[in-house]
């Protein structure tokens, strides 16, 4: 709509519609990198709490036919340092502790004597690419109520045989799909994959699937700057899909 | 009611001053200018003592430009950083064999290493999606969108306006505030912005959101999807700002102030 005023008033309009524009130059500050680290950081912790909200406890992720796995040998190796720590698998067991009625030293038979589940699902990295993998284990539901866990507790900490470690938050633990997994392709997992013991959530990204498991905790706080391996340098620590 | 007496002086413009009514001659410069410019008849008189009035339109409204430059500033953010992200695999294969695509510059790119560049990318997505939507449901709530949205009548217009500006054909009248190229424009961008958000859920939570994912042709398409959406922001920014220079400074400051002094187009 075109109006015809004043060259002064038209001047003291864009004048006056200029400062209320104003606070987006705001977002200058994210110009400044030691304000913009911190403001990024509470931008991830904000999507974390976000995906917390958004996660469906029982909403299972896609599971795919045999005939849409990729083949093993397309199933990356990835790790962080080594792919094989060096673990004598026979005298191999898990550490159970924290808020547990029954913490100690838990063995691969007990784990495996534990319902099995079988599952083709997608793993994703955070790097962007994914592969639909094979994988059976235990659900870490049922491995929680044999060592008596308080599910109450909001984490579960792990630590692992190459020196890795990852937190979960419970109600991703507690998901259907969320395994102790000790097979993968029908095989026990091999050295590279996390033998004998490794977290499969179809939930949750790659780098939230530790393996060569040693020490599963469970518990009410993270130690800040002790999160995870990756999440202590900058990745989002909910790490869900 | 002066003129009477002004008639008497020599008159330093003749013919000018006869049609426009001799009143001005005595008139400041402005005065003198604004006449010229469009000479008044014999009857308005009157008119020439009032101040020299400036054609403007208030062509953004607040939350336009607030919303413009939001989108501009998290644009900027979730390209860099999104290139800086597609770094770290820059493939739509398999892992195996991993078959590099594309390999962006590093100085093209945010973020640092990919977990910063995801910082920035987590960030800067809720200020888009805000502004975003906030930009859709005022231009559809306000009627707004009249002046922009891209509808069937706007096709038999495109062509003589790109024979225009690519082909230096002749310039089709200006109907509105926004030509039926422009419109086009505008509207793809907000087609890309609702593929981009779109497929950016499904990449950020393709678990949760399954159905959404299916409906882009699953995980792996998606991501060529929110590539693609980057792609057509990228073919409409630099045109945008081409023709941001080429219209002027008056026409930059109307995405500021909101008024546009002299637009080129009438109503």
């Amino acid at each position: 709509m075109i109006t015809r005023l004043e060259d002064k008033e038209l001047k003291r309009q864009s004048r006056r519609q200029l400062l209320k524009l104003a606070p987006v130059a705001a977002l200058g500050i994210f110009a400044f990198p030691k304000v913009s680290d911190r403001l990024v950081a509470a931008g991830v912790r904000f999507s974390d709490w976000a995906s917390g909200a958004l996660f469906r406890s029982q909403h299972p992720a896609q599971t795919f036919s045999n005939s849409d796995v990729v083949p093993f040998e397309k199933f990356p190796y990835n790790g962080y340092d080594v792919l094989d720590p060096e673990i004598d698998l026979e005298k191999w067991t898990l550490t159970v502790e924290g808020d547990v009625q029954h913490p100690g030293e838990y063995k691969l038979a007990q784990i495996q004597a534990l319902p099995k589940t079988n599952q083709n699902t997608r793993h994703v990295c955070v790097e962007g690419w994914d592969v639909i993998g094979s994988f059976g284990g235990s659900s870490i539901s049922d491995f929680l109520t044999l060592v008596g866990a308080n599910t109450g507790a909001h984490f579960l900490e792990v630590e692992c045989a190459d020196d890795y470690y990852e937190s979960i938050d419970m109600a991703s633990a507690l998901h259907p799909q969320s395994l102790l997994c000790y097979e993968m392709y029908g095989q026990p997992l091999d050295r590279g994959h996390g033998a004998p013991l490794r977290l499969q959530m179809p939930t949750k990204l790659g780098y939230k699937q530790a393996k060569y498991l040693d020490t599963i905790r469970v518990t009410n706080v993270l130690k800040p700057g002790k999160t995870g391996y990756w999440e202590d340098q900058g990745y989002s620590w909910f790490g869900g899909l | 009611m002066e003129n009477d007496e002004e008639k008497k002086q020599p008159d330093p413009l003749p013919d000018r001053a006869a049609d426009a009514e001799s009143g001005a001659v005595e008139a400041t410069v402005a005065k003198l200018e604004m006449v010229a410019a469009e000479p008044e008849p014999a009857e308005s008189i009157a008119k020439a003592e009032e101040p020299a009035l400036v054609r403007a339109a208030y062509e953004h409204p607040l939350p336009i430009r607030i919303t413009h430059w939001v989108t501009a500033i998290s644009l900027f953010v979730l390209v860099a950083s999104g290139l800086r992200i597609f770094r770290a695999f820059p493939s739509f294969g398999p892992k195996i064999p991993e078959k590099v695509l594309l390999d962006v510059p590093k100085s093209l790119t945010l973020g640092g290493w990919l977990g910063g560049a995801l910082q920035w990318h987590f960030t800067f997505m809720w200020f888009f999606a805000v502004s975003g939507v906030g930009y859709v449901v005022y231009q559809v709530a306000s009627g707004h969108y009249r002046t922009m949205l891209f509808t069937p009548r706007d096709i038999p217009g495109v062509w003589p306006m790109a024979r225009h500006y690519f082909f230096f054909g002749p310039k089709p009248p200006a109907t509105g505030q926004y030509n039926p190229l422009q419109k086009l424009a505008y509207t793809s961008t907000i087609l890309f912005a609702a593929l981009a958000l779109l497929t950016g859920i499904v990449l950020y939570k393709p678990a949760q959101f399954s159905w959404l994912a299916f409906l882009f042709g699953g995980f792996h398409l998606t991501r060529v999807w929110h590539f693609a959406a980057m792609c057509g922001f990228l073919a409409f920014i630099p045109g945008h700002l081409i023709m941001v220079v080429l219209h002027g400074w008056a026409n930059f400051y109307s995405m500021l102030s909101g008024w546009k002094r002299e637009p080129e187009y009438q109503e």
